[in-house]
């Protein structure tokens, strides 16, 4: 036979593409999404990593749109939120944590100039949902339920939505225009709130308004008192009220030197409030000291540099018309504050109690199955009482006392009244593994410091409600989102495509990601090893 | 505020890619439409740096020559796992010579470009470290000599690892290889001997020399593009670890040639005309142990009692090499 080919050939050329050398693999590589540390943090279980995500190509209204699925309060989070999230955050651990916080006070900002809307509902249900209580808790609730069809009533026993983020905030932490716009924005989906009414019994409430299932999220705010023996002229009050009064027109008056009696939260916007209103003096009196102090710690910061004093280890013996006398403690070896029997004058033209709430429970009295204990009602896993149909939340069950932690009630008790009304019990997702810094390889991620947040000049702050803590420009809010290290999800850098010795990844195209070919993959794992965000793991293969 | 100063994590240069960033800013391996110059289905081990480091390196070389390129191939790994008869990965034409004249063989094809008058055809040679700086060295050395229009690119995985880990003259002193073996007063490879053939090839004045790893793609893409814009004879010497003959993971390969970088072991610069022109700064320091440690051909350095002497002696060996070519600072 004659041959046609070239000289010395005998053979076809061929493609090594006829060798599949997928065949040596032991081991194969898969994409994956691990759940990032900030979205696990989450109290109102926001999905971080997404909304960044589209904030990072400067796409707000997208970034913005992925996070009030979760939670309609963005611009109130980027204000009052504890960001317990950046404590989470895995790029702390590289230069410093990305300030989440920032950006979304950043995005609710741009949505109120901007006036987006929230999606409209999907198609009614037929049932009405009675939720008790205008506060974070009750209007997430009522968001959630909104969008999933439902017809709701809120029952508000004030004159104004908000609960504890108008009557306990301060309003130097949170502008009221911008907790009234997020709240207008609730009731443009169609929710319907009824001012100025207290529910005195939930069952006939229920009954008479025709609702099918009821959430209560009436908060807690009756300030607990102490005993202080105080003379006829004293002036002790609490901080509930005082703070609550600011909302109107007469604002408090407490005279030049102020004691606030207390360790929390409220303590430290109570002593702060009283500087803003005029106090030369503004003390904390605290029995324990600064380790044990429940406040945080940032905010003791500012109260701080603001000029608010603080007296550790101490406790008020008497309260007169122009003194209190205190005692000062000592921490015993478990750490519980014991008398030492030294005693100090402090003047003071008022003393203001912040030593915790507790919840009017009047509402329930008498409702079958419901059950209480330590002063909160207990619910199960699914925020219900024990009370077929009647679900509760916020401050008013065991848990952490705080905006965001109530907003995640809403939601976790909005999704299980829908399924309750359908007949069934709501399912979480299974949960995904948590990406922690070791899944990461972080020789990819620059270093990069975070922005600072402008502070209003520490003088303005002392004497005006102002806002404290100013936002970003739009600059800065890009930069900060950037910095996000995109824990556990794909963000396209290209390094898987990039490094593979066999060519075995596909890219499917922007916003696509890839795939691998398995045809050729030999499981060397380089890709897992390179993938900055390990968003790639290794399998075993049947074999 | 320093904005202008620091780089995002998405605009950054460390990445392959990145959706955020414009495609010029992008590296040629992300694109969709890189030529894949070495196809899918090759028969190299797991993790293989060399196959990683030729179709970066050709990729690179294809794209500056608008696919009008023709590669001369040494013996070696490279061939042997790449065109096993009548297979080939090669999607470009290729041509495979004997263990020691490769880069003779590229000398012709561009003397036979230029008599045909093809001036647009480039020229590119290849082979490993066995064939570049042992028994190919006079043949690279008149290719330099004469100044040929070649781009001679050695992928140095520092021993014959196709005929089974015997040492080269890029083999690392204290390094196992299956003629160096950990035994004796002076366990693995010797003190002292060996060659720096990015130098030697610089004590020819050519026109351009680098050196380059598989853990920078974009400086080893940039070098790559840049010599294929000049003409004469150009040596690019690029680490690729070999999971194989060193012991060590394959997937570990791009972090070994990272932490080679990264402590000083190998130096990344380049130069024209015999002068050092640019070098690449060290980001994260490292000390050797670190590099040599997840490979077993340095094992006999550790355990219950580790050869200090000897560790500390590479040490200085990267020590050197940092003063010498100022790997650290800005």
């Amino acid at each position: 036979m004659k041959m046609q080919k070239p000289f010395a050939i005998t053979l076809d050329v061929g493609s090594s593409l006829a060798n599949h050398t997928g065949s040596w693999r032991t081991e194969r590589p898969v994409y994956l999404s691990r759940k990032p540390p900030c979205n696990h943090q989450c109290p109102a279980g926001e999905n971080i990593q997404g909304w960044l995500f589209h904030a990072e190509s400067g796409n707000y209204q997208e970034a913005w749109r992925t996070l009030v699925e979760d939670n309609p309060f963005p611009a109130i989070m980027g204000r009052v939120c504890y960001h317990t999230c950046e404590g989470a955050c895995n790029r702390g651990q590289l230069d410093s944590a990305v300030g989440i916080n920032s950006v979304e006070h950043f995005l609710g900002d741009e949505a109120i100039k901007q006036a987006w809307q929230l999606p409209k509902p999907v198609a009614s249900s037929g049932k009405k949902v009675m939720v008790v209580g205008a506060g974070p808790s009750g209007l997430s609730a009522a968001y959630h339920l909104a969008r999933l069809g439902h017809a709701v009533t809120v029952i508000e026993a004030g004159p104004l939505p908000g609960g504890m983020m108008r009557f306990g905030i301060p309003q130097y932490r949170l502008p009221r225009q911008v907790l009234d716009a997020e709240v207008q924005r609730i009731v443009d989906l169609g929710v319907r709130i009824e001012y100025n009414t207290k529910v005195s019994n939930v069952l006939e409430s229920k009954l008479a308004g025709g609702y099918d299932a009821v959430f209560l999220a009436v908060g807690a705010h009756i300030a607990k008192r102490a005993y202080i023996p105080a003379g006829d002229s004293a002036k002790v009050l609490d901080a509930v009220s005082v703070l609550r009064s600011m909302e109107g027109e007469d604002k408090p008056l407490l005279g030049r030197r102020v004691v606030v009696y207390g360790g929390g939260n409220t303590a430290i916007d109570m002593a702060r409030t009283a500087k803003r209103l005029g106090a030369t003096e503004s003390i904390i009196v605290y029995r324990r000291n600064r380790d044990k102090m429940p406040a945080h710690d940032f905010e003791v910061e500012e109260a701080l540099q603001e000029g608010v004093m603080i007296k550790w280890l101490s406790t008020i013996k008497q309260a007169g018309e122009s003194s209190i006398t205190v005692e000062k403690m000592a921490l015993d070896d478990k750490g519980f504050p014991q008398p030492t029997g030294e005693f100090e004058t402090l003047e003071a033209d008022s003393v203001v109690l912040a030593l915790g709430q507790d919840v009017d429970l009047s509402l329930i009295e008498g409702v079958p199955g419901m059950a209480v204990q330590d002063g909160v009602v207990q619910v199960n896993g699914h925020m219900m009482t024990g009370h077929d149909g009647i679900f509760a939340g916020g401050d008013m069950v065991p848990a952490e006392r705080n905006v965001t932690v109530a907003i995640g009630h809403g939601k976790k008790a909005a999704r299980n009244i829908d399924a309750w009304l359908r007949g069934s019990a709501y399912v979480p997702a299974p949960k995904s593994e948590v990406a922690g810094f070791d899944t990461l390889n972080t020789w990819y991620y620059s270093d990069a410091p975070k922005t600072v947040r402008p502070m209003l000049d520490i003088i303005r702050r002392q004497s005006t409600f102002e806002e404290v803590q100013g936002g970003l420009d739009e600059s800065n809010a890009l930069f900060e989102a950037r910095r996000c290290l995109s824990c556990g999800n794909c963000f396209e850098c290209d390094n898987c495509y990039g490094v593979c010795p066999d060519n075995a990844v596909i890219k499917l195209g922007p916003g696509k990601g890839f795939e691998f070919n398995y045809d050729y993959c030999k499981g060397c794992g380089i890709c897992v090893s390179e993938c900055p965000c390990g968003s790639i793991k290794m399998v075993p293969e049947d074999i | 505020m320093e904005q202008t100063l620091v780089k995002f994590y998405q605009t950054g240069t460390f990445t392959v890619g990145n959706r955020l960033l414009a495609p010029e800013q992008r590296s040629l391996q992300s694109g969709a439409a890189r030529s894949n110059s070495l196809n899918s289905g090759h028969r190299a081990c797991q993790g293989c740096g060399e196959a990683l480091g030729a179709r970066y390196a050709i990729d690179a070389a294809m794209a500056a020559t608008n696919g009008q390129l023709i590669a001369a191939n040494a013996t070696g790994c490279l061939e042997v796992f790449s065109t096993p008869y009548p297979e080939t990965s090669w999607q470009m034409p290729w041509i495979h010579s004997l263990f020691g004249n490769t880069a003779a063989v590229a000398t012709g094809i561009a003397a036979a470009m230029k008599a045909k008058g093809r001036s647009e055809v480039r020229v590119v040679a290849q082979g490993g470290d066995g064939g570049t700086t042992d028994i190919g060295f006079g043949c690279l050395s008149g290719m330099f000599e004469r100044n040929d229009d070649v781009l001679y690119i050695c992928y140095d995985n520092e021993a014959y690892m196709n005929t089974g880990v015997q040492r080269s003259s890029a083999t690392p002193p204290a390094a196992r290889t299956a003629t160096t073996m950990p035994v004796g007063p002076n366990p693995g490879n010797e003190f002292g001997q060996g060659k720096n053939v990015p130098q030697i090839a610089m004590a020819h004045e050519i026109p351009y020399v680098a050196t380059a790893t598989v853990a920078d793609l974009r400086d080893l893409e940039y070098k790559v593009t840049k010599a294929m814009s000049m003409h004469g004879a150009r040596y690019i010497h690029i680490f690729v670890p070999c999971p194989l003959g060193w012991g060590a993971a394959s997937h570990d390969t791009i972090k070994l040639s990272r932490l080679a970088v990264e402590s000083g072991v190998f130096p990344v610069f380049e130069a024209e005309r015999g002068e050092v022109t640019g070098v690449l700064k060290i980001r994260r320091q490292v000390p050797v142990e670190e590099y040599l440690k997840p490979q077993r051909r340095f094992a006999h350095l550790f355990g219950k009692k580790p050869d200090v002497a000897t560790l500390a002696r590479l040490q200085a060996r990267a020590d050197r090499n940092i003063r010498r070519f100022g790997l650290l600072g800005e």
